[in-house]
């Protein structure tokens, strides 16, 4: 049972001098610019609410000026919600009296920054172990931690160098490794890799999905990359104009977009890289059991107009393949059907990314059969659909 | 017929002069204590460097320009203060530095605190420019006037003239310093649980401190430029013995004296400067 990390009710912010007596107007319904031109009130966010499970990287993605950073702001209260709550492990944040929140932050939640926001008079080592220094852990002890986080980052023998004499790759690096120092339950990511050239910016998303397997932190992480948000959210929420429009995993907000809006965000995505074998495949409604014999099978065929199908036992697992050609030619021969069963097909298993699929599809001329590990048939996937989704 | 009417005359002048007179007669006790702590502070910086060896200054010198810049510097540097001690200036280049010394050293108690109030407070930073503005554009003979009245001649209304004209480029660098941190960087220290006062002191003064030591450079230069108008009430110094020389159309004592002042800013300029550019984080 996954438990709830972050709950956000109704949450909204409002940047001006009275957010709250702006408040009832944007309940009415008035734009974002309309409310902008007549009360010089800047909606951020508005009337959000989500869930974010336990150990589970949830993505919030948008453009700029949809409000995502405010939103992201608002977790550790750097933004003040004008209404609204936000309860971390039940207790609603809001709430907090000033030493309550240091402390929630010292211990809870730790943020990394688009522009890093390293400190440049610190040495790389001295910026990791801000965190600590605030938290008072003593001297030693904290420059231990500091020199393993460090090493975790794959930063050995950079921690006497300023941030400003490493690459910018490296200087993110070092603001991950001082927001996981402090050993947060909760990571907030401020469009971390944005400012990173694409290599790079694929090897840090790389790495951090390889010390989230390690770790399990809750991750909100914030990003305008469609592709960057499907590749790493287990969740996914895309925001406009200060609301979120949806909110799903990546294959549910693929396959099922709630507006034109996603519509055409979705359409650029590279779905190969975030559709899995089990999103594309189908039960064919022709299938083959083994005792029914040849008949059987080329009836199937002819009446949905195929020109192989599968054989499965009574069991469901996958026996082989037949091809039309083949169930003719044995008719006449007088043959039976598991003496034409062919192999030369290809297998995958349901969590396989469709881009590992696509060598398949090219090479083989039947459906790709999906099987799960006791090779029990769950679906098969036309070469077609494979193909279709790389362009 | 384009005269100003004489009717709308108003002298606010006089309730100024009033202003003064009445913190004169009501508060003379208030200003004797500052002017013997100011005193005080400022003999004793006067008693050590003129009780420092000759030599050891010009060692002292050589080593600072050899360790901020290179050998070469150093003995330029310890040439120049050779020069103005065979001029026969050397004690008054000591007291003009004693009073640019204990200027500048409280420019600084007082001017960062403030430029640091100016960049926190946007409210307190509107009354403050206009006020500086002043400090720096105000002729300084008309402060002077008051001031003289209420700390009397000598050195330490020479002190509160350098303070008041030198005073604003501390208040100003420190405030845009501790304004030109980037945003991301104060975030992220509150975001690490830091307090208030932890931000200031572990991250916006670290920040800014090389943008304060250009303020320094800049309030030591100006506090050096006041000397010869501070010589005016009284404070002894390289700019009473130009101000002597200008009385006694004296080109020779004038030159020397003028020439020594030169030396010295150039000297004070580069020290600082370098003393500045030690604390700039690599870019």
């Amino acid at each position: 049972m996954m438990t709830i990390k972050v709950k956000v009710e109704n949450l909204s912010k409002i940047f001006g001098k009275n957010p709250k007596g702006v408040l009832p107007k944007v309940k009415q319904g008035f734009s974002k610019d309309e409310i902008l031109a007549e009360t010089g009130h800047t909606v951020g966010v508005y009337n959000v609410s989500f869930e974010v499970n336990e150990g589970e990287i949830f993505v919030i993605m948008g453009l700029s000026g949809s409000g995502k950073s405010t939103l992201i702001r608002c977790l550790n209260l750097l933004n003040k919600p004008t209404e609204g709550k936000i309860f971390v492990d039940g207790e609603n944040i809001v709430d907090y009296d000033k030493d309550k929140l240091r402390i929630f932050r010292q211990d809870k939640v730790a943020m990394v920054f688009q522009h890093f926001g390293l400190f440049t008079h610190r040495t790389v080592i001295d910026n990791v172990v801000y965190g600590l220094e605030i938290k008072g852990i003593d001297t030693k002890e904290r420059y231990e931690i500091a020199k393993k986080t460090l090493e975790s980052v794959g930063l050995c023998g950079w921690e006497d160098k300023y941030p400003n004499e490493l690459s910018g790759g490296m200087q993110q690096r070092v603001g991950l490794a001082r927001a996981l120092a402090n050993d947060p339950d909760i990571l907030l990511m401020d469009e971390p890799f944005s400012a990173l050239d694409p290599l790079i910016k694929r090897e840090m998303q790389q790495e951090l999905l390889e010390i989230q397997s390690r770790l399990k932190k809750t991750i909100i992480f914030i990003t305008h990359d469609i592709n960057e948000a499907f590749k790493l959210g287990e969740r996914v929420a895309i925001m406009k104009d200060g609301i979120i429009e949806q909110i799903g995993t990546p294959e549910e907000i693929l396959a099922t977009p709630k507006n034109e809006y996603i519509k055409n965000f979705v359409r650029d995505i590279d779905r190969t890289k975030v559709l899995q074998a089990k999103n594309v495949m189908f039960m064919p409604s022709a299938l083959v059991s083994l005792k029914d014999g040849l008949k059987v099978a080329i009836r199937e065929m002819e009446h949905s107009g195929i020109s192989s199908i599968f054989v499965i036992d009574t069991e469901r697992k996958l026996q082989g393949l037949v091809t039309i050609d083949d169930a003719i030619k044995a008719v006449k021969e007088n043959k039976k059907l598991v003496n034409i069963i062919k192999h030369d097909y290809y297998t995958t298993g349901p969590e396989t990314y469709l881009q590992e699929l696509i060598p398949y599809a090219t090479e083989s001329k039947y459906p790709i059969a999906v099987v799960d590990d006791k090779n029990k048939l769950l679906g098969i996937i036309l070469r077609v659909t494979v193909l279709s989704n790389l362009v | 017929m384009g005269g100003f009417p004489e009717t709308l005359r108003f002298q606010v002048g006089i309730y100024v002069a009033k202003f003064v007179k009445w913190l004169y007669t009501d508060y003379q006790s208030v200003f004797d204590a500052i002017t013997h702590s100011i005193l005080w502070f400022l003999i004793r910086i006067e008693k050590f460097l003129l009780w420092l060896p000759w030599w050891l200054v010009l060692l002292f010198v050589f080593v600072v320009g050899w360790k901020l810049k290179n050998i070469k510097v150093g003995l330029v540097f310890s040439l120049l203060i050779f020069i103005i001690g065979t001029f026969g200036l050397w004690d008054h280049m000591m007291m003009t530095l004693a009073i640019v010394l204990s200027s500048v050293v409280i420019s600084l108690l007082l001017g960062v605190p403030l430029g640091i109030l100016t960049a926190y407070f946007d409210k307190f930073n509107t009354i403050m420019r206009p006020i500086l503005d002043a400090m720096q554009t105000m002729p300084s003979f008309v402060y002077l006037i008051p001031v003289l009245m209420l700390f009397g001649l000598g050195k330490v209304p020479a002190v509160f003239a350098t303070i008041i004209y030198a005073i604003p480029p501390v208040i100003r660098l420190t405030d845009l310093g501790i304004r030109r941190v980037p945003k991301e960087m104060v975030e992220a220290a509150h975001a690490f649980g830091s307090s208030s006062w932890q931000t200031l002191i572990k991250v916006q003064l670290p920040q800014a401190l090389p943008t304060i030591m250009a303020g320094i450079n800049q309030t030591t230069m100006m506090a050096l430029a006041m000397v010869v108008i501070a010589s005016m009430i009284g404070a002894k110094g390289l700019g009473m013995e130009v101000l002597i020389a200008i009385n006694r159309i004296d080109i020779a004592k004038g030159f020397e004296a003028g020439v020594s002042i030169v030396f010295l800013a150039i000297i004070i300029d580069r020290l600082t400067q370098g003393i500045a550019n030690r604390f700039k984080y690599p870019e």
